[in-house]
């Protein structure tokens, strides 16, 4: 249940980065992740597809604890995070280190209404991991000339387009320098004539190595960006592979349908 | 440079209506009639303008402290009832509900005619420092309006604490801010942002709240012009007066938060 190594590019055994074992989630009654597991190591790049409600999201949210797993291990970096019985993290101080080595970017982009764009992506870093401000602010406005937003750097979120907005909470979550970033459906807010400049940036970071977990609906770009593929269905793995199989050849009769179902 | 005059010009004649005219001519002759056929002789009185003066000062530094010391305590009273454990949120709920369930008035009077009498009875307090404090009576008022602004204010912030969109904080969980560093950066700011537009206007209610300490004695400017009239035995002027000197602290406080709040960032829901 391990993702492979990417072909051709492994050269020697990769750090491992995310690890989640046998993850577990409940929501009162409802079992929405029935024991899914899953490992990241640096430069995967793991898309994670399925239908609403086949958990993909929570287990995503899971990751960094911004939901609290009911059983299951979450090793970070190969620090396993401590949980108390009833899943919420033992240690806030350890949960929040972990959280500042993976950055996640939302599907309703969450860019804080009060700052401006440039504010938004030097906060953490000032204030959280006590960078100072010049660095801080040269390293933010290199990452906004690379999402090609530096001319942006003084609007506030609400001037700008869901694309450009999206763009910039990228830039933001790059801004901590993270180990590996989350992707929780960051395209599907957008109007459909945005969603390509998304796409773009995040094909730009997988193609520079970096360790992604990306929940998406965009099953072309999945295919396109991924080294390995997680097909969700009602809380548990259905079907993975890299993407030539689980797109080319899905053995699953449930994959097929749903592969289908987006034409 | 002819176009903004012209712009300007017919702007003006745009206004100046006939029926605005009249209206206009009706304001200014009653500003005059009041101006010249009342009896104004009182202002002309040194005394009187030392009071008046002293009497307007107090009634500013009350409505501001007040203020101040209210919102200081309404936003962990807000934030008490917004996210806080039982045993806060309870107690800050109850709170809010028996200052705003009682009159302004009532509760000064207990302040003042209650522990005001009962603290000279008790030796240590006559015999402790905050003794030449506590024998005034505008510590009483500035607490009892103090704690008024708090109950009023602590069920706005309340509702401001709650209206913060959850992502918005969810993204400075996400990205391992500390609690208190994420209330700090991201959820105070965005909570004061969303009441600015409502607390100008309940400086605007504090200020008119102010004349209820006059009757524990604090001399602010409506109980000088209680005095003027009690002395002059001249009735409707002072009242006048009184009316026109709130009229002006009201603009000012409304252009104040005006200006804030063109300072502030929009934001599109």
């Amino acid at each position: 249940m391990t993702v492979t190594a990417r072909e051709g590019k492994a050269s020697g055994p990769r750090p491992e980065r995310i690890r989640i074992e046998n993850l577990h989630k409940s929501f009162g009654e409802i079992e929405v992740l029935k024991g899914v597991s899953l490992t990241a190591c640096e430069g995967d790049v793991v898309a994670v597809i399925g239908g609403s409600g086949s958990g993909k999201s929570t287990m995503l949210r899971c990751i960094n604890f911004l939901e609290t797993p009911t059983s299951g291990k979450i090793i970070i970096g190969g620090e396993e995070i401590r949980m108390r019985p009833d899943g919420s993290p033992a240690d806030r101080r350890q949960i929040e280190h972990a959280r500042q080595h993976l950055g996640m970017v939302f599907q309703s982009f969450n860019l804080w209404s009060h700052m401006t764009i440039l504010q938004n992506l030097i906060e953490v870093p000032v204030h959280v991991l006590k960078v100072p401000k010049d660095q801080a602010v040269a390293i933010a406005e290199r990452l906004l000339d690379r999402v090609g937003l530096l001319a942006k750097k003084d609007a506030y979120p609400a001037y700008l387009s869901g694309g450009q907005q999206q763009r910039a909470a990228i830039a933001r979550a790059l801004a901590i320098e993270p180990r590996a970033m989350l992707f929780d459906e960051p395209t599907s807010a957008l109007d459909p004539e945005l969603v390509g400049e998304v796409l773009s940036v995040i094909r730009d970071l997988a193609a520079e190595g970096r360790t992604m977990i990306l929940v998406t609906h965009e099953m072309k770009f999945a295919r396109e960006v991924s080294n390995h593929v997680m097909y969700l269905y009602n809380g548990l793995v259905e079907e993975q592979g890299p993407p030539e199989q689980v797109f080319g050849a899905p053995r699953s009769e449930r994959l097929q349908k749903f592969l289908k179902s987006l034409g | 440079m002819g176009a903004p005059r012209a712009e300007g010009h017919e702007q003006m004649t745009d206004f100046l209506k006939p029926h605005r005219i009249v209206m206009i001519a009706i304001a200014v002759a009653l500003v005059l009639a009041c101006i010249f056929l009342l009896n104004w002789s009182w202002l002309e009185n040194p005394k009187y303008q030392t009071l008046i003066l002293q009497g307007i000062w107090r009634t500013i530094w009350i409505t501001i402290v007040t203020m101040v010391i209210g919102m200081l305590l309404a936003i962990p009273i807000g934030l008490a009832q917004a996210a806080g454990p039982w045993y806060l949120a309870v107690p800050a709920r109850v709170f809010c509900t028996v200052i705003r369930g009682t009159p302004l008035l009532m509760q000064l009077w207990l302040l003042y005619y209650g522990l005001g009498s009962l603290f000279p009875s008790i030796p240590w307090i006559r015999e402790s420092d905050l003794w030449p404090l506590l024998r005034q009576a505008w510590p009483y008022a500035v607490v009892a309006l103090s704690l008024s602004v708090a109950g009023y204010e602590g069920e706005v912030m309340r509702g401001a604490f709650k209206g913060v969109p959850h992502g918005q904080l969810e993204a400075a969980r996400a990205m391992g801010m500390p609690r208190f560093t994420a209330l700090r950066r991201i959820w105070l700011p965005q909570a004061i942002h969303r009441v600015l537009p409502t607390i100008g206007g309940e400086t605007v209610l504090q200020l008119k709240a102010t004349p209820l300490v006059s009757t524990i004695t604090v001399m602010e400017i409506y109980a000088v012009v209680g005095r003027i009239r009690q002395d002059t035995f001249i009735i409707y002027e002072p009242l006048l007066f009184l009316a026109a000197v709130y009229m002006c602290l009201t603009g000012l406080i409304v252009l104040l938060y005006r200006w804030f709040e063109g300072r502030m960032p929009k934001r599109v829901a």
